[in-house]
């Protein structure tokens, strides 16, 4: 017999007890995996920002336009590359539930600023030569069960009218922090159509795309493009994309920290549910742990005994957690709509905190009933009635 | 020379601020291959006395020397690890790990050994046939009898080979056959495998076993 079959033993000795503090641990490092995935999720788009790029918009707001004239200014700017642009189109396909983003896009260079939207050079070429072509992600395509050649039909809210879209290509995303719930389509469509319904509206984009060489200067080609544009009528803001996307979600701040807040109480709530066992556990035992002193067991024999009680309900429980997040977390991503969450990935870094949290929390719950064995006289040990 | 001796001991507990004694100048030596009875009424401090011989407890005053070692000079440390390999204890309610078979119970001191699994194996098996349970090793506390607890109780005592054997009621929770086959058994530790054995009780019949037996009155020796 090994001193680890004696804790082994010791954890199934209530067989109901241990597999509720098991239960109970493997159910609080599930929410707690789930919540951090939303989060990350949420984040999705700020992280998977490019350093090499920046985008220019209304100094004013984000919902005014720029004139498309802005383009070949911006690209003579020292330190940029290539410039592109896009605007938001929202739209309704089929109905206002079903949601996903919509952009009119530069199709002459959009996909040479977005390495991530891997898409084939032909489909490329039949949205530039179509217009109103237009490239969808991959999990819109599965969702609305959509191949190429399909017609899309889209009614206007932005932009008013009826707009219907073909489907030139299906791009995929570089890896799996990719969206790929975007609708993207020949902006000369839609200016096309401005010009015939609201030509006061034609020619302006709703923001430049700006790929630089260089992520280190950033701050001095912002500068200079803005300075551009100084006491014009539409004056601009350029910033990183991650500071454009941090935008968008700092919309939802509070709910974030709320969430993330709720997480981090879950690891407290796993550490009482050890410690309620491991106290309940120790205070039935102390008289045996007074025999087993007795019979020339160490303090450090006892803290290994209650530790590594702790330790292994942590472990499995924790175990168990892990494992049923990564099923649970894959079937939330299959019933909820993709383009909710474009992303829903259970990151190794959300693993490796779940795991850590409830070792942490076994390590915890044992220390004070550890110290409450070691520092009990024998004698009085002996007098309790187990 | 005698293998255990007990000079001036005194035992005090605290409560508040009132001072209880329990055991007031007690002095005696044992022999090696001694069977000690420690008589006396209910809290006369029998029970203190061989807690305080068996390291288990440190007396307030004086000093108590087995096989040489002054074991009031020891910290915790080393009292533990010197009641490992000096003391075998035979408690009255048996204190068996419910979770561990006779077997496993009575491995348990060997696993604070050097020993192999192979010696270890031996040493148990040679503890529990010599106790009269061979058969038995498999069985847990709970599927033993009240006498067979305390003989898988005996065999871990003994398992390590102490330098004494100290029992507190050995048959205080047993009926009058169980109560017999464990003072015999006792018996036999002390004349065949010349165990010095130290045993508290108030039952006349279990005392008279004993080689010698000194009384306990309100903390004093009589």
């Amino acid at each position: 017999m090994h001193i680890l079959k004696l804790i082994f033993k010791n954890m199934l000795r209530h067989k109901l007890r241990s597999f509720l503090t098991v239960l109970g641990i493997a159910i609080a490092v599930m929410a707690f995996g789930l919540m951090r995935t939303v989060i990350s999720s949420w984040n999705s788009g700020v992280e998977a920002s490019a350093a090499n790029r920046l985008v220019t918009v209304h100094a004013v707001s984000f919902i005014y336009p720029l004139p498309l004239s802005y383009q070949d200014q911006i690209a003579k700017v020292p330190g940029v590359r290539k410039v592109s642009f896009a605007n938001w189109f929202q739209g309704i396909y089929k109905d206002k539930d079903q949601f996903f983003a919509r952009f009119a896009v530069d199709p002459d260079n959009f996909f040479d600023l977005y390495p991530e939207v891997v898409v084939s050079p032909k489909e490329k070429e039949a949205m530039k030569n179509q217009r109103n072509g237009c490239i969808i992600g991959a999990k819109i395509a599965r969702t609305y069960n959509l191949k190429i050649g399909d017609l899309m039909n889209i009614d206007g809210d932005i932009y008013p009218g009826q707009w219907q879209m073909q489907v030139v290509g299906i791009y995929h995303g570089r890896d799996e922090t990719s969206d790929e719930t975007w609708m993207l389509f020949n902006w000369h469509y839609l200016d096309e159509g401005l010009k015939q319904a609201s030509p006061g509206r034609a020619g302006q984009v709703g923001w430049y795309i700006v790929d630089i060489g260089d992520p280190n200067q950033r701050a001095a080609i912002s500068a200079a493009i803005d300075n551009l544009f100084t006491n014009s009528p539409a004056e601009t803001k350029t910033q990183t994309e991650k500071e454009f996307n941090q935008s968008f979600v700092s919309m939802s701040g509070a709910i974030l920290t709320a969430i993330d807040v709720v997480s981090f109480v879950i690891i407290g709530i796993i550490l009482m549910i050890l410690m309620n066992t491991m106290v309940m556990t120790a205070r039935e035992r102390i008289r045996e742990y007074a025999v087993l002193k007795t019979l020339g067991f160490s303090s450090s024999h006892l803290v290994s005994l209650i530790g590594g009680e702790s330790l292994l309900i942590s472990s499995i429980g924790g175990a168990l957690g892990v494992a049923i997040t990564f099923p649970i977390t894959s079937g939330i991503h299959k019933v909820v709509p993709p383009q909710w969450f474009p992303v829903f990935n259970l990151e190794t870094m959300t693993v490796v905190l779940a795991a850590a949290s409830a070792l942490l929390a076994g390590v915890l719950a044992a220390a004070f009933p550890a110290t409450r064995a070691v520092q009990t006289k024998i004698v009085d040990g002996l007098r309790q009635i187990g | 020379m005698s293998l255990v001796s007990v000079q001036n001991i005194s035992k005090s507990y605290w409560r508040d601020s009132q001072e209880i004694r329990v055991l007031t100048n007690i002095s005696f030596d044992i022999a090696e291959g001694d069977f000690l009875g420690l008589m006396g009424p209910s809290g006369s401090g029998k029970t203190t006395l061989l807690n305080l011989i068996a390291g288990i407890d440190k007396p307030t005053k004086g000093s108590i020397t087995v096989s040489s070692t002054d074991i009031s000079k020891l910290n915790e440390s080393e009292l533990a690890k010197w009641r490992a390999r000096h003391i075998g204890f035979v408690f009255q309610f048996y204190n068996l790990m419910p979770v561990l078979t006779a077997f496993e119970n009575v491995e348990l001191p060997l696993l604070l050994s050097k020993l192999s699994k192979k010696e270890r194996r031996e040493h148990v098996e040679f503890a529990l046939q010599i106790v009269g349970l061979g058969d038995r090793v498999h069985h847990y506390p709970k599927q033993l009898s009240g006498g067979q607890e305390q003989r898988v109780a005996i065999a871990r005592a003994i398992v390590t080979d102490p330098t004494v054997l100290v029992a507190d009621e050995p048959t205080g929770d047993l009926d009058k056959v169980s109560a017999e086959e464990i003072l015999k058994l006792l018996e036999r530790l002390n004349t065949e495998f010349k165990k010095t054995i130290i045993m508290v009780t108030h039952d006349p019949r279990a005392a008279e076993r004993a080689h010698k037996i000194r009384h306990l009155d309100k903390g004093e020796l009589s």
